[in-house]
């Protein structure tokens, strides 16, 4: 019955021809299957703008630094500061063969401190400089403007005076128009070559647009740190546990540095791969609100379907008799008001799923130049939109079971009478 | 072409029991146009509905065209009456969203004729009732004596072999009503065979037999001189 031609046709004109009743019943649908795409759309949008802040920056990657001990231990008093060398990276590496990469940082001017005052010709200004090695980009990527690099092992090995300088200091040294690259600034009393901007991004943790990036060399010898490190940008490999792997590193730095392995206080440490689990869990978190919230709404909608069509096999109790008579089997009544039911919430939702792809291109194209809101590309996962349709047609047939049998219930010489 | 042997109907209404068909012995041969005629409660209306299986029989026995009409459940009922019968209401009971002519194409949709043929076959019966021209049109677009044509075509499209009228006049103005009933007497005279109920004295002698009802048994059943509907109007 379902693949003739004429149950639809039939179907068709009987659906179209109640314009008031087919539109009101189908708007609850819409209405739902709107809500379900527009609002896992809009949750994946969020997840896709969280998974952009912080797809800079390596996802199971950690800071590791020291602090003062708080347990005494070997004969060392508490309150001893500990100070990591750069010595611990080749340890860490061989101990810990999950860790991919470990980038051995100082900075001057972050941590408290004086930042150096930086000078080019007239100008000046205090910003941030960072002692790195190359490797850093590997856990925090730096995009910099054409024309300029990032440092290389050739800096570090010849203890270079080149310097990657912010957007921001650019901004506030240079002229307009003025290619930086090239041109020389003075860290403190030393003059720097300029090889590069860097392009600040979102989501890099307390680096800003005005950091200077200096060979890791280049500043032990401007700010005689010797071996000492400030902290350490450690990035394991994707497969695996970072929470696992920040314990193996603390225990590691805690025996080389003769600390206790009870002591919480001695080495700090901050997991981003943690944080993003978090917000990871909490988008997801959202994506399953908002497929119950949008799936309870289908409900909603679909029972609105049901109860229309059971007021309209009253109204059309007389018409229902009248094809009776003419030789319509209760199975046929049946089938054709079952249909109806999957007819129109499929219509429906095929409607409230273009509408909802509409308006999500819409918000789309509105958060497009949006970057302090992390909202990107709002797309709803195809099995989702199945997964929508066969509920709907599931639950189309199932409710247009009840007004489907309360149609038959009726004799037809009882539905002929019906004024 | 109608055999029906004691047949008994009656209606439990509450704590009463309504005795409606006491014993009702009655054949219509092929070709015959007979009226049922009775005040209202005789029972004629209920006769006509177990004639067209609207209704079952309590006891007794229903042969249509040879065919004994028993163990009746709804979809076969269904399946007999669209082969063997066609209805013709006193209200007409046209579905009001479909044209004349796909009201007239319904009880074919129900035989699975394919839709061409389908429409075809109804326009070709809505010409016979006149209204070829009206095929387009909805129900409510339409005037009485036109609906109860466009009924009259769709009770002949299945080609049945009884056509049942109950009060098929009911609603119409005189005029009409006799317009109405020469389109019967036309159908009648090639060969179909009819049953009309009705109360009105002048309907029934356009018949060919009178079948007097009251209070459930048959009182009289006389062939009549058919008057001609053509004379009056």
């Amino acid at each position: 019955m379902i693949f003739r031609r004429d149950t639809w046709s039939e179907i068709l004109s009987s659906v179209t021809k109640n314009k008031a009743r087919t539109t009101i019943t189908v708007i609850g649908v819409l209405w739902g299957i709107f809500i379900y795409i527009t609002l896992s759309g809009a949750a994946k949008g969020l997840d896709n703008g969280f998974e952009r802040q912080f797809e800079r920056v390596a996802m199971n990657s950690m800071f590791v630094w020291t602090q003062q001990t708080s347990v005494p231990y070997k004969g060392f008093k508490t309150g001893r500061f500990i100070q990591l060398k750069l010595n611990d990276v080749r340890t860490l590496k061989t101990k810990i063969p999950e860790i991919q990469y470990v980038a051995p940082r100082n900075a001057k001017g972050v941590f408290g401190g004086d930042a150096p005052t930086i000078t080019k010709d007239l100008k000046h200004g205090k910003y941030n400089v960072y002692g790195d090695f190359p490797v850093v980009v590997k856990i925090a990527t730096k995009d910099i403007y054409d024309g300029g690099r990032f440092l290389n092992e050739e800096d570090i090995k010849h203890d270079r005076k080149v310097c990657v300088i912010g957007e921001r200091t650019q901004r506030e040294l240079f002229n307009k128009n003025e290619n930086p690259v090239g041109q020389f600034i003075k860290i403190d009393n030393s003059y720097f070559q300029v090889i590069g901007v860097h392009k600040f991004v979102q989501g890099g943790g307390f680096e800003d647009d005005g950091d200077i990036y200096i060979p890791f060399t280049t500043f032990r010898k401007l700010y005689n740190t010797g071996e000492n490190v400030g902290w350490l940008a450690i990035a394991a490999y994707n497969d695996a546990d970072v929470i696992e792997v920040e314990k193996k590193v603390k225990t590691v730095l805690k025996d080389i540095h003769s600390v206790a392995q009870e002591d919480e206080r001695a080495i700090g440490s901050f997991n981003l791969g943690e944080i993003f689990n978090k917000v990871q869990g909490f988008s997801k978190g959202l994506t399953f609100l908002s497929l119950v919230v949008g799936i309870a709404t289908i409900f909603a909608g679909v029972i609105g379907i049901g109860n229309i069509l059971l007021i309209s096999v009253k109204e059309r109790t007389r018409e229902l008799g009248v094809r009776r008579a003419l030789g319509a089997t209760p199975n046929e009544v049946k089938g054709q008001i079952i249909l109806e039911s999957v007819f129109l919430t499929l219509v429906s939702g095929v409607l409230g799923i273009i509408l909802g792809a509409l308006v999500l291109a819409g918000i789309n194209a509105a958060t497009q130049d949006v970057t302090d809101f992390p909202y990107t590309n709002p797309t709803v996962p195809i099995p989702y939109i199945v997964g929508a349709l066969l509920i709907m047609i599931i639950l189309g047939t199932l409710i247009g079971l009840i007004p489907a049998q309360r149609a038959v219930s009726i004799k037809p010489i009882d539905a002929l009478r019906e004024e | 072409m109608i055999a029906i042997k004691d047949l008994h109907k009656s209606y439990k209404m509450g704590s009463n029991v309504l005795h409606v068909l006491k014993g009702i012995n009655f054949n219509v041969e092929e070709g015959e146009m007979v009226a049922i005629m009775g005040s209202s409660g005789s029972g004629k209306s209920t006769l006509l509905n177990i004639v067209g299986m609207l209704d079952l029989l309590d006891t007794g026995s229903y042969t249509l065209d040879g065919v004994p009409i028993v163990n009746l459940n709804e979809t076969k009922a269904a399946k007999y009456r669209n082969k063997f019968l066609g209805f013709i209401f006193q209200s007409f009971n046209l579905i009001n969203y479909k044209t004349a002519l796909e009201n007239v194409a319904l009880p074919l949709y129900y035989q699975r004729v394919p839709k061409k043929e389908r429409d075809e076959k109804a326009l070709q019966y809505l010409t016979k009732v006149g209204l070829a021209n009206w095929a387009t049109h909805l129900p409510s677009e339409l005037s009485g004596g036109q609906k109860q044509r466009v009924a009259i075509a769709r009770a002949l499209a299945a080609q049945p072999k009884v056509l049942l009228a109950d009060e098929p006049t009911g609603a119409l103005d005189s005029t009409t009503s006799y317009e109405v009933m020469q389109l019967l007497q036309e159908i009648n005279d090639e060969g179909k065979t009819l049953l009309v109920v009705t109360h009105e004295e002048d309907i029934a002698n356009m018949c060919k037999r009178i079948v007097q009802l009251k209070d459930g048994i048959i009182i009289e059943d006389k062939k009549v001189n058919q008057v001609r509907a053509s004379e009056y109007v």
